[in-house]
């Protein structure tokens, strides 16, 4: 190995300045990691790394961005899986009523949830956690069983509550969040652009409800679970490294029909509408029944509502 | 000095105008109540029809006619022979058959009133002593809906989540908790 002293190798030709040799050499080197970026990327993956936020979408754009969710999804799942965007309608605030007096915390909604909803089957994320409580403690969740398991339910004794969003009117989820991946929709619904999301969690700890989830491994589902008919801002296939949380089934509830938990409530507890609509069943529980929203002191205003319906 | 006052308060009444959008959004928070319920919609939620499956019969019972059609009706409270697989709990002891059922016309059930109604609108019979459940069924808020959230519903009768005979809701073997934060990864 021969030393080369710095003076005898010059950097640039005697006819430059420094600076001018600096400023080509770091065009240089910046051109070819463009290049090689470029070379080593497909196209597809070029074009989600470039992705603009989904608000600063055009008509155009946000089909090509469908297509190519919709194409790598169906590739990877090997069946047809479609994106769809659906905005929200106007005149429309969901809302959402759940009956204390008749939940018997059978857990149905939890898994019709993760099928509908293409959770991570493996590291496990449920959207909704059913909460056993003591009869005559009341309702305090400091104090609460996510964890319960029995022959048969209700325990004697014992009530259920199950928490999920609560879709707050004034959600601290979005507030914290860095970069604005995570907004409230003009129908109530705060959802999250996963490919904008940065996974830094401020989310999960500003959220009183423990409503948000981390996808702290590679999601897996098995290929003949997956749900094919997804929402962009809902449950598509979610990238490890992101938050998810629930959306009203956003893909379903924008098509007219009730989420999933609402349908497969065997108790009937689990009720959904249109809070705009005073013949609306969640108005007529929240006129008629006695209900509370939780942590109310929190100001989070939720438009998810717990009710007696005895 | 008055005029530019009124200027003022015509002002924030376009401007107050213009905001209707939000108060329509606060529409819900702002009612007060016990306000809403009112005769009016009940008879609406009457006119329109409950989208019902059809009754969940035990396999071969209806119509009951045939077997009761050549049948004299005996009234007598009795141990039933054909029937001993149904025991009562429903209500006080001296319940009986044709608290319901009609003892001259099998295939129909009969209301205190004495007017008939079929096995697939069995809600009338119910609604007579659980009024405060059926008009919450009616309007959707009792018992399970599926369908659409703003359009066609499915309703269910009474009868497909109690049965009759007993009415208690059956307990049922819970889904597998969650796992703990340790268990996953």
């Amino acid at each position: 190995m021969t030393e080369h002293p710095k003076t005898e190798a010059p950097l640039s030709s005697p006819a430059e300045s420094p600076e001018e040799a600096a400023a080509t050499r770091r065009h240089f080197l910046q051109g070819m990691a463009a290049t090689a970026f470029v070379a080593a990327c497909s196209p597809l993956e070029r074009e989600a790394f470039f992705q603009r936020h989904f608000k600063e979408l055009n008509k155009d754009e946000l089909a090509r961005v469908l297509a190519r969710l919709s194409q790598g999804y169906s590739e990877r799942f090997h069946k047809q899986v479609t994106v769809s965007a659906e905005p929200a309608a106007s005149g429309v605030l969901f809302g959402y009523a759940l009956d204390l007096s008749r939940c018997i915390g059978c857990r149905r909604c939890v898994y019709a949830c993760v099928e509908e909803n293409n959770q991570s089957r493996d590291p496990q994320i449920h959207w909704i956690t059913v909460l056993e409580m003591e009869k005559a403690g009341g309702v305090d969740v400091m104090h609460a069983n996510a964890y319960y398991d029995a022959d048969e339910v209700p325990r004697p004794g014992h009530f259920y509550m199950p928490v999920q969003c609560q879709q707050c009117e004034h959600p601290p989820c979005v507030k914290v969040c860095p970069v604005q991946a995570t907004w409230q929709d003009a129908d109530g619904i705060v959802v999250v652009d996963y490919n904008w999301c940065i996974g830094c969690r401020c989310c999960m700890s500003a959220c009183p409800y423990g409503a948000r989830h981390f996808n702290w491994g590679e999601p897996t589902i098995a290929d003949a679970e997956v749900n094919p008919e997804t929402h962009y801002l809902g449950n598509r296939p979610r990238p490890r490294g992101v938050v998810e949380k629930c959306t009203f089934c956003v893909q379903r509830v924008r098509n007219g029909r009730y989420p999933a938990c609402v349908e497969v409530c065997p108790v009937g507890a689990r009720k959904f509408g249109n809070l705009l609509d005073p013949t609306s069943e969640v108005r007529y529980v929240i006129e008629n029944k006695r209900v509370f929203i939780l942590k109310e002191e929190l100001g989070t205003s939720p438009k998810f509502f717990y009710f007696y319906g005895v | 000095m008055h005029r530019l006052s009124v200027l003022v308060a015509f002002g924030l009444f376009v401007w107050v105008s213009a905001c209707g959008g939000n108060h329509e959004r606060a529409a819900y928070l702002r009612t007060a109540p016990g306000v809403a319920p009112s005769g009016a919609r009940e008879d609406a939620a009457d006119a329109k029809d409950f989208p019902v499956p059809p009754p969940p019969f035990s396999e071969g019972v209806f119509p009951c006619s045939q077997c009761h059609a050549d049948m004299t009706p005996d009234l007598e409270v009795r141990d039933l022979g054909e029937h001993d697989g149904i025991e009562l709990h429903h209500g006080p002891r001296d319940r009986w058959c044709f608290d319901c059922h009609n003892p001259d016309n099998r295939d129909m059930l009969r209301l205190a009133s004495g007017r008939l109604v079929p096995f697939s609108e069995s809600y009338r019979l119910c609604g007579q002593c659980h009024g405060d459940k059926y008009r919450d069924w009616r309007m959707g808020v009792h018992g399970k809906r599926s369908g659409e959230w703003n359009g066609k519903k499915q309703y269910l009768l009474c009868a497909h989540c109690h049965n009759p005979h007993a009415p208690r809701f059956k307990p049922l073997a819970p889904l597998p908790p969650p796992k703990r934060p340790d268990e996953i990864l």
